[in-house]
């Protein structure tokens, strides 16, 4: 029996780089397969050859045993394929049965949209799957993982029969992460196939039947779920046995005068005061639930959002903090959640990215850049921090989430921080490059600078931090150190039980 | 063979450099008016041009700030008329050159710096505020003068737009040296790395700790001040404050902007391209009276040329992707 769809030897060149050379998969009915790959792999590269946004050089997508060629995106939906993007295309103002139907609306016999008809099979769609929430509010009301899920109806309805999924679980808190997994295993009954991608490791083991492995865009290998650990999933991915990914906490803190010191902040009028010491040389986590307030008081507290009232005190002294240019002047920096959106600039360069906001050490007559000294300098810190860029003036859009992350760390070494606020640092970043942002925190903070880091991913507080401010509904409920850093003690301050 | 490949990559390099397209349009369409006129390269004719384009070329500098930083000014034209009548309203009333033209360069900057606090400030969209503007300094402008132009002014007034300094006509003087001076600005200092950031992530650039009000506030400001340079010049040239001066000029900038390799979303532009995008847009329309085609038709080549850019540079991001 022929399988549902195989890719036989695609190979993909861009100027200067082979994306992916000979890779060859296949996807049986009902199979849930992971894609498997730091980024810069070429996973991305090989979704967008099957859902023919890109064109391969070489070899063949055979779907059901038949050859096929999509010439382009709109090619590969009426074969069937669906591919749910990290980013969504949903169009936010629109309601559920609005995006589902979106440019191919059904019409009553005047030419009109028959609305009550698109709403019936949306919730016939729906039902289908299990899902109930209001389809007559605009999608942006709605919770990301319900766009998601609407993203996937939306795929069904186009008779999908195979579906890509990219990091669906990456902005999903993990109960709506189960609830992704109940639809998918629902998908799998029904003998659709699908393609996903995750770098968390637990869910394709939850999840997955097989995997697939690609490093540097060659294809490394594939594994059944049932014969393989994490251990030789990570070595397959970085090519090296990672025997501990997170820095030695060797260093003693001594915890006399705190560099920063945050008393009674409170958010709006109504919300209770928080208050925390921040010691130099310490890596102190931010902990708790998605929503539990952390990123919030991060930010209040350094200007970048205004809040109610606050006292904010550096090496002793009293400081205002009103903006994150007054933070930057008194050094504290931040390295944003998002930082696509609000990290860095995307089209300009690493050199540019990186000398943004401190021009301060290279100025000739007092006004002007010396351009060679600022590149000197840029280039020091690309090599300090291992970016992994051809040139300093590559756009920083074309580099990996892991290098994105360290050009936003090298801008703020270019400045003399005492503390640095990292939120999520590692978010959408492979686990080679996730231990080496480690590493520069260690790193820094063996140098005396403070860094505060928050965090969803337990295991990464309890492996980096030295000591940890567990967060529940907006407000701190612990402070932890040493043995109390670990899963179940957080978990049970930030759940309340 | 090797050599064609070494062209054909320096053709390439030079070809990602933000300066080529637009140097590219401004030599076609120089090349082509050299062909079809025969009037139109005398050292009289150019300088003709450099003339004329020197007042678009300076409104369009405080444009390019403008759009660096992703928005616009609409109210140009009318803050350069609003400047230059004051100027010539304040001189035909007896007061001396110097005071007048300083008062008049200083209620542009001073309408710039307003736009500047509500856009930056305010939170308010830049394309609604300088609309407002455009109507408020117009309508000051027709207020101030009744309607009718300002004349009578002292001959010295002429040096402006009609003198000369150093050998070379002092309107072009004006306007390669507030060029040489933006160029240095934005290449060379923060404050114009600054505006580069601000349009090219606005949020990112304020968490990284730059000021990125004071920069918006900043960008306004000096396109009041530009738009009240080349108030001054024309109400030279003129000898007369024209209180309907300037319409339509915004457009014209916007253009030079554009034509210059500027993108609109912001980030993206050089002071150079607008230069350029001037000069093509000034010998266009010189060359075409020149060869005598109808002004009603030299506007449909002119929105024409601009497409044509657009496409190009529209065309160049969508292979990038």
């Amino acid at each position: 029996m022929p399988k549902l769809l195989e890719l036989r030897g695609i190979s993909k060149s861009f100027p200067g780089i082979k994306a992916l050379d000979n890779i060859s998969l296949s996807l049986e009915k009902g199979e849930i397969h992971a894609l498997l790959g730091e980024n810069g792999a070429g996973k991305s590269t090989l979704m967008k050859i099957m859902c023919g946004v890109y064109n391969n050089d070489e070899g063949e997508i055979l779907l059901d045993g038949e050859k096929v060629v999509f010439s382009n995106y709109k090619d590969a939906i009426n074969k069937g394929i669906g591919i749910i993007f990290q980013e969504f295309s949903l169009i936010p103002y629109m309601n559920t049965v609005e995006n589902i139907f979106l440019n191919r609306e059904i019409k009553n016999k005047f030419g009109l949209i028959d609305y009550k008809t698109m709403k019936a099979e949306t919730k016939k769609l729906l039902d289908s799957l299990d899902i109930h929430f209001d389809v007559d509010v605009p999608v942006n009301t709605l919770s990301v993982a319900d766009q998601q899920f609407i993203e996937i109806s939306k795929a069904l309805s186009l008779n999908a029969r195979i579906l890509v999924l990219d990091e669906p679980t990456a902005t999903l808190t993990p109960k709506e992460a189960e609830r992704l997994f109940r639809i998918m295993r629902a998908l799998k009954e029904k003998g659709v196939g699908m393609f996903f991608i995750s770098h968390h490791l637990e869910e394709i083991f939850q999840i997955c039947d097989n995997i697939s492995v690609l490093r540097d865009g060659q294809y490394i290998g594939s594994r059944s779920i049932k014969d393989c650990n994490t251990d030789e999933l990570v070595e397959m991915m970085v090519g090296r046995k990672l025997t501990n990914t997170y820095p030695v906490k060797t260093h003693t803190i001594t915890r006399n005068a705190p560099v920063l010191e945050v008393k009674d902040l409170q958010l709006t009028k109504n919300s209770k005061p928080n208050s925390f010491k921040l010691y130099p040389g310490e890596i102190l986590g931010f902990s708790g639930l998605v929503g539990a307030g952390r990123t919030e008081l991060a930010r209040a507290m350094m200007g970048a959002d205004p809040c109610y009232k606050k006292e904010v005190f550096i090496d002793g002294r009293k400081e205002k903090l009103n903006s994150p240019s007054e933070a930057l002047e008194k050094g504290i920096g931040l390295l944003p959640e998002n930082r696509k959106v609000e990290g860095l600039i995307l089209p300009f360069s690493v050199k540019d990215n990186i000398s943004m906001n401190n021009f301060s050490k290279w100025m000739k007559a007092g006004m002007f850049i010396d351009g060679v000294q600022e590149r000197l300098t840029a280039n020091k810190i690309i090599s300090d921090v291992r970016i992994k860029t051809p040139t300093p003036d590559t756009p920083v859009m074309s580099l990996s989430g892991g290098n994105q992350q360290k050009v936003v760390i090298g801008r703020w070494l270019n400045n003399d921080c005492k503390v640095l606020i990292f939120d999520e640092p590692t978010r959408g970043i492979d686990v080679g490059a996730k231990s080496e942002i480690y590493e520069i925190m260690r790193r820094l903070t063996d140098e005396g600078m403070a860094v505060i880091m928050i965090s969803s991913e337990l295991p990464e507080i309890v492996g980096v931090c030295d000591r940890v401010e567990v967060f529940r509904e907006g407000n701190i409920v612990a402070d932890l150190t040493g043995d109390d850093i670990n899963s179940t003690t957080i978990m049970r301050y930030a759940t309340g039980n | 063979m090797a050599k064609e490949v070494l062209n054909d990559s320096l053709l390439k390099k030079m070809s990602k450099n933000q300066i080529f397209y637009p140097l590219l349009g401004f030599l076609a369409v120089f090349i082509f008016m050299f062909i079809v006129s025969d009037n139109f390269l005398t050292v009289n004719n150019l300088t003709n041009v450099g003339r004329q384009v020197s007042i678009n070329a300076i409104i369009a500098i405080g444009m390019t700030f403008a759009i660096l930083h992703g928005g616009i000014d609409l109210g140009v034209g009318s803050v350069m008329a609003l400047s230059g009548t004051l100027t010539a309203g304040l001189m035909a009333g007896g007061m001396a050159m110097f005071p007048a033209i300083l008062i008049g360069l200083f209620l542009g900057t001073f309408l710039g710096a307003l736009n500047g606090l509500m856009i930056a400030y305010g939170k308010m969209p830049p394309f609604i505020v300088t609309l407002a503007m455009m109507g408020i300094a117009r309508g000051f402008a027709l207020i101030y003068t009744g309607g009718y132009p300002i004349s009578g002014l002292d001959k010295a007034f002429g040096f402006f737009g009609r003198g000369t300094i150093v050998g070379i006509e002092t309107p072009i003087f004006i306007m390669l040296f507030a060029y040489l001076i933006t160029w240095v600005v934005l290449t060379y200092t923060p404050f114009g790395r600054h505006v580069y950031a601000t349009g090219g992530n606005e949020e990112a650039s304020r968490l990284s700790g730059i000021k990125t009000n004071r920069i918006l506030f900043l960008i306004y400001t000096i396109s009041g001040f530009t738009s009240a340079l080349a108030g001054l010049i024309l109400t030279s040239r003129l000898m007369s404050g024209q209180p309907n001066a300037g319409v339509g000029f915004e457009l014209d900038a916007i253009a030079a902007v554009v034509l210059g390799g500027a993108a609109m979303s912001g980030g993206k532009g050089t002071i150079i391209g607008t230069l350029l995008g001037a000069l093509l847009l000034g010998i266009l329309n010189n060359g075409l009276n020149l060869v005598g085609v109808n002004p009603y038709v030299q506007k449909v080549i002119q929105g024409v040329i601009i497409l044509i850019a657009i496409y190009i540079g529209t065309e160049k991001k969508k292979a990038r992707s």
